[in-house]
Order: structure tokens, then sequence, then C-alpha cells
């Protein structure tokens, strides 16, 4: 692992995100236009639900046959003149990848976004070895000039302002004049696009992630809205696809399924601009493209996941819709996850991949709403995982000891039901009688955590308790 | 072991399996072979006429233009047309492609036209796409030395010409007519699946056209879709 993870920290992280005023004007932007967009398309097509579910039915099929599905996509790879490279670990990938880089005597490395790339953390490796990365993404490459994780899946630099974008511009682009006008995304974005221009020119090796694998044909496919992945894979001599097991889908009509719900769910658009779908490398015929196509198969502890708890996991396609649903993630951004995946898909994956004892407070970071799960294209029960998280964590005893007290003091109030009932009447009466004035509290003993960032309402009424006996007596 | 074993093996001592149950090699057999349906949304199975239409509508909802002519000779026209209303210098670059190759460019005035790979300097470029997807307005091109991929990605400008004929509803039609011409299981080196011209959000979530590829695509309609 070459990230760092500061998951451990998270309550620290949303603590400083919370007041972090340039992260919070960035963050709106994630509720008002993610959510709208993809309920518009959503409701334009009457099919979508239906889609989901045969999205979700295709990867819970190609999981339960992964084996077959990976020794017959190897093949046609093979068959295509590509080659197909195992990696159990993230550091046997990272060195595949560096041996591969320096067969073709790389210099260079254009890079497509790729999550697989970030988790094992591909570009550090590189540059300890004397290779540049450059990622073309706009925003991986905004964040990669920052020497930042992505703070979302598909939007990785969703935390910035444009302000902050064109300081590091400036910072990075020292060569242009200084006057230069940098003030609007169109000029941003004008200059990140010549500057990147030379760089896909010169690389000699380009590495993409990939969105499926093919099994009927041996098919990589990248989905994309700048075009940026395939410049990357198809100027240089060879191209690197970066993917993990659970990329693979049997057949090309099973792909166009998951095609359907794909970008909708993350950006709202009926279709990305550009769904590349690659075999193998450069033909004797072809005038372009890249003379070598090499595949490394991650799999960093997701075959250990299959048929367990977590397994619905890995029917994940990376949309990044839980997150745009997220009201945590809308509260605090991606960053205080502290790694590479936030929101609800990383809370999730991450105990996962790094250990409940590094993550255990991802899972914790949820009000249960339920958003997540709703709007999944591929039906993945998020809330149900994180609930199995926070039990593994006591299990383990990893939870703090005022949690568990606290736990263990509601535990012995409702094995005794009248108890129960006879003391939050009188700790509600007691706090209606309190309140009574200003309906609200500013500050309550224990409660300290939920008073300083709003006020505790007062009670009025009956408990819920006394309605009910009320309701059962009256029927 | 190697890694491709142990991760075989892992993958199987989680599904309880071994790998040699003929059922499950039979499953995976007859999915790969048989390539079920899956749903296909009704939109795009109209008639030829609905179809186009559809297909016009979604190439304008995802910022791309798009003309019709009644026959392949107006193509150079448009093509002239295109470049004289943005301004831009009357040369293109296409493939080898034969349909594009065979078109009377004279009728499109004083236009410099070169052929092959993207040579580092075209503006603009005309590629011929295998097919187009109506469902949501999506070009298919092939690669190749008929129209290489390099001309997709690096000229500000990409027009794309295709048959009217070869618009079909859903992607699984586009898989369908590829199998029919090159055979099953095989594929071009890239195919591209193109729905607008090239675009970024990444900052402010401001959408913005022409990221790293072209920032305008034209369409050219040719024909009658009834004709196949």
């Amino acid at each position: 692992m070459t990230h760092i993870a500061t998951s451990p920290r998270f309550k620290d992280n949303a603590r400083a995100a919370l007041a972090d005023p340039e992260l919070q004007n960035a963050l709106k932007f994630v509720e008002v236009n993610f959510i709208a967009r993809r309920r518009e398309v959503a409701d334009r097509l009457p099919e979508f639900d239906a889609l989901r579910d045969s999205a979700r039915d295709i990867k819970n099929h190609t999981l339960a046959h992964l084996d077959l599905y990976l020794e017959a996509y190897e093949a046609k790879v093979t068959a295509a003149g590509g080659h197909v490279h195992y990696a159990e670990t993230a550091d046997d990938a990272k060195r595949i990848v560096l041996d591969l880089c320096r067969k073709f005597a790389a210099r260079t490395v254009t890079k497509g976004k790729s999550m697989v790339g970030e988790e094992i953390g591909i570009n550090d490796y590189l540059e300890a070895n004397g290779i540049v990365p450059v990622e073309t993404d706009l925003g991986e490459y905004i964040i990669q000039l920052r020497h930042e994780l992505p703070s979302h899946i598909i939007a990785p630099a969703v935390h910035l302002t444009k302000a902050q974008i064109e300081a590091d511009f400036r910072r990075a682009h020292r060569d242009l004049p200084a006057d230069r006008n940098l003030t609007e995304p169109t000029t941003l974005l004008a200059e990140a696009r010549a500057v990147l221009r030379e760089k896909f020119l010169a690389a000699d090796v380009g590495i993409t992630g990939a969105n499926f694998l093919v099994a009927e044909t041996g098919t990589s496919i990248i989905v994309t809205n700048e075009g940026n992945g395939d410049l990357t894979q198809t100027l240089p001599k060879a191209h690197i696809v970066l993917a993990s097991i659970e990329k693979l889908v049997p057949t090309l009509e099973d792909v166009s399924q998951m095609l359907r719900v794909l970008a909708r769910s993350a950006t709202g658009q009926e279709m990305s601009v550009y769904t590349t779908l690659s075999t193998g490398p450069r033909r004797a015929e072809d005038p372009d493209g890249p003379g070598e196509y090499h595949v490394v198969i991650l799999d960093n502890g997701r075959s250990s996941m299959l048929g367990g708890d977590f397994g619905d996991m890995l029917r994940c396609i990376r949309c990044g819709a839980c997150m745009n649903h997220c009201p945590v993630y809308h509260a605090v951004g991606g960053h205080a996850y502290g790694w590479v995946y936030p929101g609800p898909m990383g809370a999730v994956l991450t105990p996962s991949l790094i250990g409940v004892d590094q993550a255990g407070h991802l899972p914790n970071a949820s009000t249960f709403c339920g958003r997540c799960e709703e709007i999944c294209p591929v039906r993945i029960p998020l809330p149900r995982m994180m609930r199995s998280w926070r039990e593994r964590e006591f299990e383990r005893h990893l939870s703090p000891a005022t949690a568990r007290a606290g736990l263990g003091l509601w535990a012995f109030f409702a094995r005794r039901p009248r108890l129960y009932g006879l003391a939050t009447s009188l700790a509600m009466r007691l706090l209606a009688l309190a309140g009574r004035r200003k309906g609200r509290f500013q500050w309550l003993p224990f409660a300290s955590g939920w008073t300083r960032h709003r006020d505790f309402p007062a009670p009025t009424g009956a408990t819920f308790q006394a309605r009910w006996h009320a309701r059962k007596d009256a029927r | 072991m190697s890694a491709r074993d142990a991760i075989l093996a892992s993958i199987r001592r989680s599904l309880g399996v071994t790998g040699a149950e003929a059922p499950r090699r039979k499953e995976v057999a007859d999915r790969i072979a048989g390539r079920p349906q899956g749903v296909i949304p009704a939109r795009g199975k109209g008639t030829p006429q609905q179809r186009i239409d559809l297909f016009v509508r979604m190439v304008e909802l995802a910022a791309g233009s798009i003309v019709r002519v009644d026959a392949a000779a107006g193509v150079p026209e448009e093509v002239a047309a295109f470049l004289r209303k943005h301004n831009l210098p009357t040369a293109v670059r296409r493939g080898g492609d034969a349909r594009l190759a065979a078109l009377p460019w004279e009728r499109a005035g004083t236009l410099e036209i070169s052929s092959g790979a993207w040579d580092g300097k075209a503006l603009s470029s005309v590629s011929h796409a295998f097919a187009a997807v109506a469902e949501t307005g999506t070009l298919v091109l092939a690669s190749g030395p008929d129209n290489p991929t390099s001309l997709n990605f690096l000229p500000d400008n990409h027009i794309v010409v295709v048959d009217a004929k070869d618009v079909v509803g859903d992607y699984e039609t586009v898989w369908q007519r590829l199998r029919e011409k090159i055979g099953d299981g095989i594929m071009p080196r890239a195919l591209n699946l193109i729905t607008g011209p090239s675009r970024s959000a990444d900052i402010e979530q401001t959408l913005i056209l022409g990221a790293h590829g072209p920032r305008r695509l034209h369409v050219i309609l040719v024909g009658d879709p009834s004709a196949r």
C-alpha cells in the first residue's frame, strides 16, 4: 500500500472538512447537479429499473463463474496478440507495470483515469523509479499537481474551486506568460489541453484502467468524456490496462446492459462521449494504435470477498452515484474518508481492502437514510454491509470504550422493557419541562456531540411507547 | 504456484468449486455462444423513419450537429459548408475508406484533402462510421487503414459520414452486424462508440466542450433508411 490511509482519523478529517470554507463551497455543486441530472435521465428511460435488475444479475452470474470467465477472457486476449498478467497484490501489480515500462525504455507515461491505479499507488512507484507518470484526465491532472488523492471516483477534483485550480496552474506551468487570463473554467481547460497535448505525443507507454473486460472477445472497455483515455492508449508504443478481477462480463450483449446504467447513474448522460472497446495491439494493416497490448489483472483481496458478507460489493461499477446521493459525503467530501474510495461504496470496500482496524470509522459515518442502495445501478445493499462492518468492529472490540459503555447501558434497559418505558417517559417529561420555554436546547449533558452543531428539540406530547400502547388499547 | 493459478485457486476456494464441474463449464460456454439479450429499450424499436428521427434528436442532445443528404454525392458540399460556417481552413484528412475515396470531392470547391493517420497538424477530419445507434445518438467507428483511430481524437473538428441504412436501434444490433462482417468473437483493434464532442466538467462541474478530443462533432447522414 503506497497511500498512507488517514481513515483511522476519520473524525478529525470530518471536523476539518466541515470547517473548511473552500471545500464547503465546492461541495455544494455535488448535491445540486448530480442528483437532478441522474433523476432526469433515469425518468426518460422507462426500462431503467429493469436494466438495473439485469445489470445486477449479470454481475452475480459472472462472479459466480469468475474463474471460468477469466480463463475464457485470457484465451481471447492472447488470440488477439495481447498479453495478460496476473497480480495477487498491489506490489505485484506495480512491479509488472514497471518491468513493462522498462522493456519499452519508457521515460514518460501518460495515464487515463484508473481507480485501480490509485489503489495500488502506481504514480508514486513509477516516479520513485525514474519514470514520469502524467495524469491526463483533467480532474486527475489537477490532483496530481497537488499531490492529492481523488476526492470522488468520477470527479476527482470536485473538492476544488476554480480559484484554487488557477493557483495550481500558475505554480506548475511556469513557462507560460504570468499575465495570462485564467479566471474561467474555459481558459483553465484550454491551458490543460495544450500542455497535455505535448505529453500525449511524447509518451512512450500509455496506461488506462478498464470499466469492463469482455470474456467473449478479450476486449477491455474504457468510458470517458474527455477523450484523454483514447489518446493515452492510441499514441504510445504500448498500452497497459490496469484492471481488477471483478471487471469481467461475459458478452457484448451483457456489456450493453451495463453501459445503459453506467453513464446515467454516474453523470446523468444518456451515454458517455467515448466508449472504447480495445482488443489486442495494432494489426499489421493498421496505421495507428499501440504496438503492444498488456492487461494487468489485480486481485488485492477481492477473490476472498467472493461469496462472503461483502461479496455483493464486487458488483460495483464505480459510477459514484452512491456518493452523489450521500448526506455524509455532501457534508465532508471525499478526502475525509482517508483513502482511495470515498462515500458509501468506500465505506464498505475500504475495510475489505485495508482492514476494519484501519477503516472502521467509515461504515459508522452513515445516517442509514438508504439513498445509496435506492439509486445503486447494480443494487448493492450498502447499508446492510455497513451494518455488518459495525458488528465486526464491535465483535473485535475495536469500537471506543464510551460507545461500548453506552450500548451496554442501553442493552441493560432494553432487556427490561418496563424499566425502559419508565426511564424514557421520566426522562422525556423532564426534558419537556426543562425545554418548555424555548422548545429546544443549545446544550445538554452527554449530548454535546449533537448540540455543538445544532439545537436539540425539546420533546412535546407523549412518548412513542405511550402512544403505541394507547393505540393498541383503543383497537 | 504462478500468480494466475493462485488467484484462480483463491476464487475457487471462495466459491467452493474446483473449476472442473461440467455443468458450470457448460453454463459459461453456453452464455458466451448464446449471448442472451437483456432489456433493450423500446425507444430504438420503431420504424426506420422513427429510428432516424430519434438518432437526429439524440445527436443534437449530445451537443453534436447533424445534416441529411439524399445521396453520398452531396457529402463534399456539406463538408465545405461545415468548414465555412466555422471559419475553418479548407482542408480535411481522411483514411482510405473506399466510400470516402469515391465521393465527388471536386464539388467541395478548393478543398485540400490528405489521407492517412493523423499527421500532427490536421484541424479537421472526415471518417465513415461502421454504424450508428439511434438509442443514444452514438456513432460506431472501427479502427484500421480505412478510418484511422487517431482521426477520431486529435483533430479539433470531426466530421462523420453515416449511411441511413446503418443507423440501427440499439447496441445489440451493432454487435450482430459486426459478427456478420468479421466473425464471432472477433473485434477490430479499437471500436469507438462516440456520442457527441469531447467534454469535461471537472472544474466546478461546469460543462465545457473540447477537452482533449474534438471540440465539434458533425454528422452527415446519407440517404434513405428503408434501403436495407
